[in-house]
């Protein structure tokens, strides 16, 4: 059975845990990483150093506030990159500014999702993008190539 | 708050499908306003406001497409392409909705920036509730690209 891979990049960590605890509730298998700065998450995505054996995730779940490297740079290389550029990003941060919105379309993010301040609807939010990516939407994973 | 009509471009060939579509997205009253295409050229007349598309804005785009790939006179990768390589137009999130199983679609589509893919289910049940979930996600959880709203907040009230 398909068990579909998310990598989390956020520099939070209650942030990352309620994402990792809300993705795992939910009756589908998947195996949840997370990397807490931009320039981790490229390691990561490109097998660099200890993430030589780090699986290729379906899904990006990607803060845009990021230490290291902004998750605007993070975005802008993977999307010019022709071995990642499929994978979808999900751009998932506080920020509701019309300028983030635009430039993250413009970088070329698949979607963008508000996190809520609020508990239950930060809750809602990760099952509502688990529920679409994961059981609705079908992804270039790389067996399909 | 107040949010701007969730408008909806279904690019759609089939009699069938469109009809099991608006009846889906009807039923589940997630879209207010559904335009229809029904070839890829007349799609991209209503994008890039010309043709059919004269008495559009740039700058009032739909929140959502939903494009079928298989379409008369213009293929829908080419429309995606198009859409996807034209800064007035890139930031409009597109979801393909296909009945195509070939791994060449998915990964093209991808490739091309598309931002989701959705491969329709042929159980009628199975369509409905995905268009339900496509519908409440691309319009409800996730933020559309913001040019209209704008538009509309400085005050174009005709």
């Amino acid at each position: 059975m398909f068990k579909p891979e998310i990598l989390l990049v956020d520099d939070n960590p209650a942030d990352l845990d309620l994402t990792s605890e809300v993705l795992a509730r939910n009756e589908r298998p998947k195996r949840v990483s997370s990397v807490m700065n931009g320039v981790e998450a490229l390691g990561f995505l490109r097998h660099e150093g200890k993430y030589a054996d780090t699986p290729d995730p379906d899904l990006i779940l990607l803060d845009l506030n990021l230490p290291r490297k902004d998750g605007r740079a993070v975005l802008a290389e993977v999307k010019a990159d022709p071995l990642l550029r499929r994978t979808p990003i999900v751009v998932f941060s506080t920020s509701q500014a019309e300028f983030d919105i635009m430039q993250s379309y413009n970088l070329g993010a698949n979607s963008y999702v508000t996190k809520p301040g609020d508990l239950p609807e930060f809750v809602q939010a990760v099952e509502s993008i688990e529920n679409f990516w994961f059981g609705c939407a079908r992804l270039p994973r790389k067996e399909e190539q | 708050m107040k949010f701007s009509r969730a408008e909806i471009l279904l690019v759609e060939d089939s009699q069938e499908d469109l009809d099991l579509t608006l009846h889906s997205l009807g039923h589940e009253r997630v879209a207010t306003d559904i335009i229809v295409a029904r070839d890829g050229e007349e799609a991209l007349d209503l994008l890039f406001c010309r043709g059919a598309g004269s008495g559009r804005s740039f700058e009032n785009p739909p929140r959502l497409v939903l494009l079928d790939l298989k379409l008369p006179k213009v293929d829908g990768l080419e429309v995606l392409r198009q859409i996807k390589s034209d800064p007035r137009t890139r930031t409009i999130p597109v979801v393909i909705l296909t009945s195509s199983k070939e791994e060449r679609d998915l990964i093209r589509g991808y490739e091309l920036g598309v931002n989701s893919y959705i491969q329709k289910p042929v159980d009628f049940e199975q369509f409905r509730k995905t268009i339900k979930q496509l519908g409440l996600y691309w319009l409800i959880t996730n933020q559309a690209p913001v040019a209209g709203r704008t538009a509309r907040a400085a005050g174009q009230s005709s």
